[in-house]
């Protein structure tokens, strides 16, 4: 039991198992799918007013989802919280600007990954609204409860992203 | 979609009661073990995303579909018995499919989602810290202000409704589940058996 919990890598199959069973009790307890991109609306929102944005409550998109922390925006804290607790136990916490994947191809420049990322994390931001879901939204809670909007979002992430992984490291790099 | 009402309507009041705390509380919960298990299977990880991604390393795609074919016959089983609803959500072309293709450019570009992000921070890693959770919140708060137009156009074009695939087909749920079921079966054999 010791070795599981520490261990820095188990099965996929394991894992994606323990997700599907992790669902069965959020629909049972909580009556909600597993989802996470919401809260970051809410999050962007939630800073837009404390910056004294002025009428934020009042914009139409968040009139819709309520800026207000709920099940989801506690489920994206304990996200955080969960893979630190597994990190730690496994050794594998460690701080890190450039990921070695970028940095073999890429260059290791912080700021340069940085700026990427934070263009990436624009695009990705404004897709998932748009789309209406993420990867765990649609891509997991979605398909699984076989709905026919999520099949299409799922298979249109993998198609743009995998287009554009290939451009970004077998064109640019 | 009770709980997230009852979330809603004890934060309208602006006090919670001890009971419209729970849902917060399962919240926390489900994610800590959620978190947990993204981290175990190295789904917090750049280098694991962009591998799916570039089609070298297939570790997401096992972890995605072993947790839909879980989830789906348990989810449909407690349907069947009457336990559980299900809540799809309502697509159109204009939504799902630009919405997935510009999601999809920033999974790439990023390297993270919304969800392995939130993994990421919690493993260490500093470009999803500073660089990726500001975009993502940026470009949300770029999605709302653009909403009342989109709403009125893209976003309707095509739309198919809150539909399931059993009720779309207007077929048992069985006869979409036991399918989808093998499919998947057979898609991660296949993957096994090829050594990816």
């Amino acid at each position: 039991m010791m070795n599981l919990l520490t261990d820095a890598r188990w099965s996929p199959y394991a894992v994606g198992i323990g997700i599907g069973v992790l669902s069965w009790f959020s629909f049972l307890i909580s009556r909600t799918p597993i989802a996470c991109s919401t809260t970051f609306a809410k999050t962007s929102g939630m800073i837009e007013k404390l910056l004294g944005g002025k009428d934020v409550d009042l914009k139409p998109y968040y009139r819709k989802i309520k800026l207000a922390v709920d099940w989801q925006w506690m489920f994206v804290v304990g996200i955080v919280i969960g893979a630190f607790v597994s990190a730690l136990l496994s050794g594998d916490f460690h701080w890190q600007w450039v990921p070695s994947l970028w940095a073999g191809s890429l260059g290791g420049d912080p700021l340069t990954r940085v700026i990427v990322a934070l263009v990436g994390g624009v695009c990705l931001g404004f897709g998932a609204r748009w789309a209406d879901g993420c990867t765990s939204g649609h891509g997991i809670s979605g398909t699984l409860q076989l709905a026919v909007s999520s099949w299409i979002a799922a298979i249109c992430f993998f198609i743009g992203g995998i287009l554009m992984a290939h451009v970004i490291f077998k064109v640019i790099a | 979609m009770e709980a997230r009402d009852e979330a809603e309507k004890s934060t309208k009041k602006g006090k919670f009661s001890k009971q419209d705390r729970s849902p917060l509380f399962w919240g926390l919960a489900f994610g800590v073990v959620f978190g947990f298990l993204l981290h175990k299977g190295g789904a917090t990880k750049y280098d694991v995303i962009i591998g799916q991604l570039l089609l070298t390393d297939f570790t997401v795609v096992k972890i995605m579909l072993s947790a839909v074919l879980t989830g789906m016959i348990g989810i449909y089983a407690m349907k069947t018995l009457g336990w559980v609803e299900v809540y799809p959500k309502s697509g159109s072309v204009g939504k799902s499919v630009v919405g997935g293709l510009i999601f999809g450019v920033g999974f790439a570009v990023l390297g993270y989602c919304p969800g392995t992000i939130a993994g990421a921070i919690g493993n260490g890693y500093l470009d999803a810290l500073v660089g990726g959770l500001a975009g993502i919140l940026i470009g949300a708060g770029l999605f709302a202000a653009l909403y009342p137009r989109l709403s009125q156009g893209i976003l309707s074009k095509g739309d198919f409704g809150d539909v399931t695939l059993p009720r779309w087909l207007k077929v048992n749920d069985w006869v979409v589940v036991i399918p989808v079921a093998v499919l998947i079966l057979v898609l991660l054999y296949r993957l096994e058996r090829s050594g990816l």
